[in-house]
């Protein structure tokens, strides 16, 4: 079975790609065969993610498994090395899933101007930029990876999306661009200061011995432009709520389930890592920003009075979490922190699916028109309102993994960081949890507690369809088996993120 | 002492391409003369084959692997020279393959056009070659000769006037003030040959201040060249008013041959003084990107803005001349520099190219190049829309298309020198890249998110054969060496000068 074994990553990169040139090749008109062929492509990609799952070896979580080295720009000594392991694992699934699940509820959500074809070619390429950003394990390989998946967001956001939408997309595309840019800077640095190789694994052996301290704080800087925006930390973070407003609802669903998770995934798999002394002098600015993105993530969303807008702003909040979990740099806190990734990918992501669904009925998602969903679309309501729970870190589901561990995290962080400073963001943090059950709740009782308003009191509003059921029971489901079982998912990271702390002693 | 001429040796097979060229140069003066009007199609045919045919013995002599030198060292055929010949014959078929519907519908003089673009080649594939002051300079006027008839062959168009007659006079000036330069390093060295030159150049002392100006005045003649700001100006209106196949010619080929003499030049004969030309390099790229770019994002013309654009990406190209003297030997010294120069020309090549057959293929149907022209194409162009998005992304520098291996190769350059200055170089490189984006998404924006303008029709854009092909050649090459740099990065490693003088 080795030779499976080989080409599976690969399959899992590419298989989407192949299936969009195919889609090229119909013709416009056949809308049906688009949507199959996207959706049997998507599934297959699936399939080859359950393979790589039944064959991983969870004993061996901490090293790269389904290792492919081969040749590719021999000049700047690239090679394509893919590989799993516990952190890459869980990410590399959430976005086969997602896409999946994005192209059945497509099934009869096209936003304007419709077109499928173009629309499900685009999910397909962005499909092969996320595999490839989780599986790459050369730097240059991952930067190209990163990027792909620019130009197809660009396009969804700038051609499907509302009523602002050149702005936002162009936004997006020029931040996103301004930090891959300082990126590349970085790993050319590392390149040429920790033995001429852009191989990850390589790097991590070398880069800390061979480079000069203040060296690595500037290539850290570098690459942390690159990393936050994408997450994006609170400065940085202006992209998103436009992005995510104007966005189509796949859109959204992409990038709050998987395109952020690329940012807080390069900080896991190569800023610390290959620069632990680097990350230990950077991490309580890393710590301070993710709290002030959680508390000023929190109040914006109080301050809104549209419902994807509320939630792209708690994705500021949220992904402030993972950040904090990341800037401890311990073992409890980068668990926490991938769970948090896994955990936000499907909760934000179920909540801008329904958010979508919410305007498909009632073409606004201003607060103060909506009311009583549960009166008029129960299911729609109840979903909504599960979701919410969910998102405000209610123990039993997958949201509280995301969040407890990484606030108990800053309680006691790797040695070398001020314990004092990381508990201060730690009570921080925690008060950013009851302001984050204030805003959802607020969110949920102005949606669909009460009554219609006046305006939709008549308005016939269908409840759930079955793309809906269909797309939306899997990640329910997942968000329910998570929140109870959560050493299903710690149990695959932890050996991962032990290797990738190596460095701090195994903190 | 007898005055007994000496024969010069003649390396036939290194003369290969020219002398192919010569000949179908000759094929098409005679068909025309003595065929007339009814051999009018036949000239684009002829042209055509006459490069592929060109290319043959560029090919054999890469095969044949060895450095030919002549006439004392004046004549070099090494792998530089080769891959250079290679790029200018492509990019001349290319150029060939865009031309043919737009000049056959045209009411335009068609053996003539085609004489003068193989003419123009001609001297380019001798550049590439050429290793001597005069060489270079009879090199440079037979294909800025030409090009600059060629500017103005709309001769009824008052724009299509005033490019060809900026382009003549700055192209003369320019001329002038680089033969000057030429003529002081000459006085100082006592020798035309540029392998002579730079021995004299590291040897004296290194204040010798006629040997400064002389190098500054030769730089400054290819500035202009190469457009580089502040000796850009001429570039947006000859690009504006020459007919968009030549627009596409000079902004690639003719570009090209300007920096394949500014690299022989400068790593040749000016090797030992770097101290002159290393600071002025870093001044013209730093101001050539960023100028380019900030007014470029102003034009609504898509012809002007690819002409400042081009301005703009010619500023990458002349970043890695200003660190090539500290890049250290291990890391291929000079070697590296000029591989990331000749790297970026070709894939350039590719994107730029493409860009304008886009721009050709469409205004068959539009009649303009204003970019508000190009409103809701996808809607009715979805083929051409797509094309030209993955070109203009691709001169953006985004994976996976070529242009981000063009960018790379020249920051790795910038970082492999590990001087402040050449950082320095690079941070601008990356502000560039992004205001860059800005511009080239815009026409993006325009194509598919913008309505269709009024008044314009939804039929479908006819491409021709011959364009479509040219678009399909250049739409292979960028996705293709976007996602397999080694295709390229070869011909960028081994484009090193030969050891023979």
């Amino acid at each position: 079975m080795d030779g499976l074994d080989d080409v599976a990553l690969s399959a899992a990169v590419f298989l989407p790609l192949a299936g969009a040139v195919v889609m090229l090749l119909v013709p416009r008109r056949r809308e049906t065969e688009h949507k199959v062929i996207a959706l049997l492509t998507t599934l297959a990609t699936f399939a080859v993610g359950i393979y790589v799952l039944l064959r991983f070896d969870y004993g061996r979580a901490d090293v790269l498994q389904f290792n492919v080295d081969a040749s590719w720009i021999d000049v700047i000594n690239s090679r394509y090395i893919v590989g799993v392991d516990g952190i890459s694992l869980p990410l590399l699934l959430l976005s086969m899933f997602v896409c999946v699940l994005v192209v059945v509820y497509s099934w009869s959500h096209f936003p304007e101007p419709h077109n499928p074809k173009a629309f499900l070619i685009l999910v397909l390429v962005l499909e092969t930029g996320m595999n490839g950003t989780f599986v790459a394990q050369d730097l240059i390989l991952f930067f190209v990876f990163f990027e792909v998946v620019l130009l197809p967001m660009y396009f969804m956001i700038g051609v499907w999306g509302g009523e602002q939408r050149q702005y936002a997309a162009i936004k997006f595309f020029l931040f996103t661009l301004f930090g891959s840019a300082l990126m590349i800077l970085g790993f050319l640095a590392l390149f040429f200061r920790g033995g001429q190789t852009f191989a990850i694994q390589e790097l991590v052996a070398v880069a800390s011995d061979t480079i000069p301290r203040s060296t690595q704080l500037i290539i850290f800087g570098a690459l942390f432009m690159g990393f936050a925006i994408k997450v994006p930390m609170f400065p940085f973070h202006t992209w998103l709520p436009d992005a995510h407003t104007q966005a189509p609802t796949q859109g959204s669903v992409i990038l709050a389930a998987i395109l952020l998770k690329l940012g807080t995934y390069g900080f896991v798999r190569i800023a610390i890592p290959i620069l632990p002394e680097a990350a230990r002098a950077w991490a309580p600015w890393i710590g301070g920003l993710a709290v002030i993105g959680i508390i000023y993530g929190a109040l914006a969303c109080l301050a809104q009075s549209d419902m994807k807008r509320l939630i792209a702003f708690s994705s500021v909040a949220h992904m402030g979490y993972v950040m904090l979990g990341i800037a401890t740099l311990t073992d409890f806190g980068i668990n926490a922190a991938v769970f948090g990734m896994v955990a936000h990918g499907l909760i934000t992501g179920m909540l801008f699916f329904v958010a979508g669904s919410v305007k498909d009925r009632l073409h606004t998602l201003e607060l103060s028109r909506l009311g009583g969903l549960l009166l008029q679309a129960p299911r729609l309501g109840w979903v909504l309102g599960f979701c919410a729970m969910a998102s405000l870190g209610l123990p039993g589901l997958a949201g509280f993994w995301g969040e407890f561990p990484a606030i108990l995290a800053a309680y006691n962080p790797a040695p070398g960081l001020s314990q004092e400073l990381f508990r201060a963001y730690m009570v921080i943090a925690a008060i950013g949890t009851v302001f984050a059950a204030g805003y959802l709740l607020w969110m949920l009782q102005r949606a669909a507690f009460g009554t219609p308003t006046k305006e939709f009191a008549d308005h016939p509003v269908p409840d759930m369809r079955w793309p809906e059921y269909l797309a939306w029971t899997p990640m329910l489901l997942l968000i329910v088996v998570l929140g109870l079982f959560p050493g299903l998912l710690f149990g695959v990271t932890d050996g991962a993120v032990g290797t990738a702390l190596a460095a701090f002693g195994g903190q | 002492m007898d005055a007994v001429f000496d024969f010069p040796r003649v390396d036939f097979h290194a003369f290969g391409p020219e002398i192919v060229l010569v000949v179908v140069l000759g094929v098409l003066l005679l068909v025309d003369l003595v065929f007339e009007e009814r051999a009018r199609w036949a000239s684009s045919t002829i042209a055509g084959i006459g490069l592929l045919a060109a290319l043959v013995p560029v090919l054999t002599l890469a095969v044949a692997g060895d450095d030919r030198s002549m006439f004392g060292g004046a004549y070099v055929v090494d792998n530089f020279a080769l891959v250079l010949k290679g790029l200018f014959l492509v990019a001349g078929y290319v150029t060939v393959l865009i031309s043919t519907d737009y000049i056959g519908e045209g009411d335009y003089y068609e053996g003539e056009y085609y004489f003068m673009l193989l003419s123009s080649l001609l001297g380019m594939t001798v550049m590439a070659s050429a290793r001597d002051l005069l060489s270079i300079f009879v090199a440079l006027e037979l294909l800025s000769i030409p090009a600059y008839l060629l500017a103005g062959w709309r001769k009824r168009d008052l724009r299509g006037n005033e490019a060809s007659l900026k382009y003549y006079l700055l192209g003369v000036f320019a001329s002038a003030v680089m033969l000057y330069g030429m003529s002081l390093v000459f006085g100082v060295a006592g020798s035309t040959l540029l392998s002579r030159i730079g021995d004299a150049v590291s040897a004296g002392p290194r204040s010798a201040p006629v040997i400064t100006v002389g190098i500054v005045f030769v730089v400054v003649g290819f500035a202009f060249k190469v457009s580089a700001v502040p000796f850009h100006t001429w570039a947006p209106d000859t690009y504006e008013g020459a007919p968009t196949p030549i627009t596409a010619f000079l902004s690639v080929a003719s570009k090209a041959a300007g920096f394949v003499a500014l690299v022989q030049l400068v790593f040749i004969g000016f090797l030992g003084r770097d101290d002159v030309w290393a600071p002025m390099f870093w001044l013209l790229a730093a101001l050539t990107m960023t100028v380019g770019n900030l007014i470029a994002l102003r034009q609504t013309n898509l012809v002007r803005l690819l002409a400042y654009s081009s301005v703009a990406q010619a500023g990458f190209m002349l970043a890695p001349f200003a660190v090539a003297a500290d890049i250290p030997a291990a890391r291929g010294g000079t070697g590296g520099a000029i591989g990331s120069v000749v790297t970026y020309l070709l894939i350039y090549s590719a994107m730029n190219l493409g860009a304008f057959a886009v721009v050709m293929a469409v205004a068959r149907k539009t009649r303009s190049g204003e970019i508000s022209s190009y409103g809701g194409l996808f809607q009715y162009a979805p083929g051409l829309t797509v094309l030209m998005s993955i070109f203009l992304f691709a001169l953006a520098g985004i994976p996976p298309l070529a242009g981000w291996y063009a960018k790379f190769v020249v920051f790795k350059s910038l970082l492999d020198a590990g001087t402040t200055a050449g950082i320095a170089l690079a941070v601008v490189g990356v502000v560039n890249s992004v205001v860059a984006l800005f511009y080239y998404a815009s026409v993006a924006r325009e194509m598919w998110m913008s309505p269709v303008p009024e008044g314009q029709d939804l039929a479908a854009v006819r491409v021709p054969p011959a364009l479509g092909a040219s678009l399909a050649l250049c739409a292979a090459a960028t996705l293709a060496i976007g996602v397999a740099p080694n295709l390229i990065a070869r011909l960028g490693d081994v484009a090193l000068f030969g050891t023979l003088p």
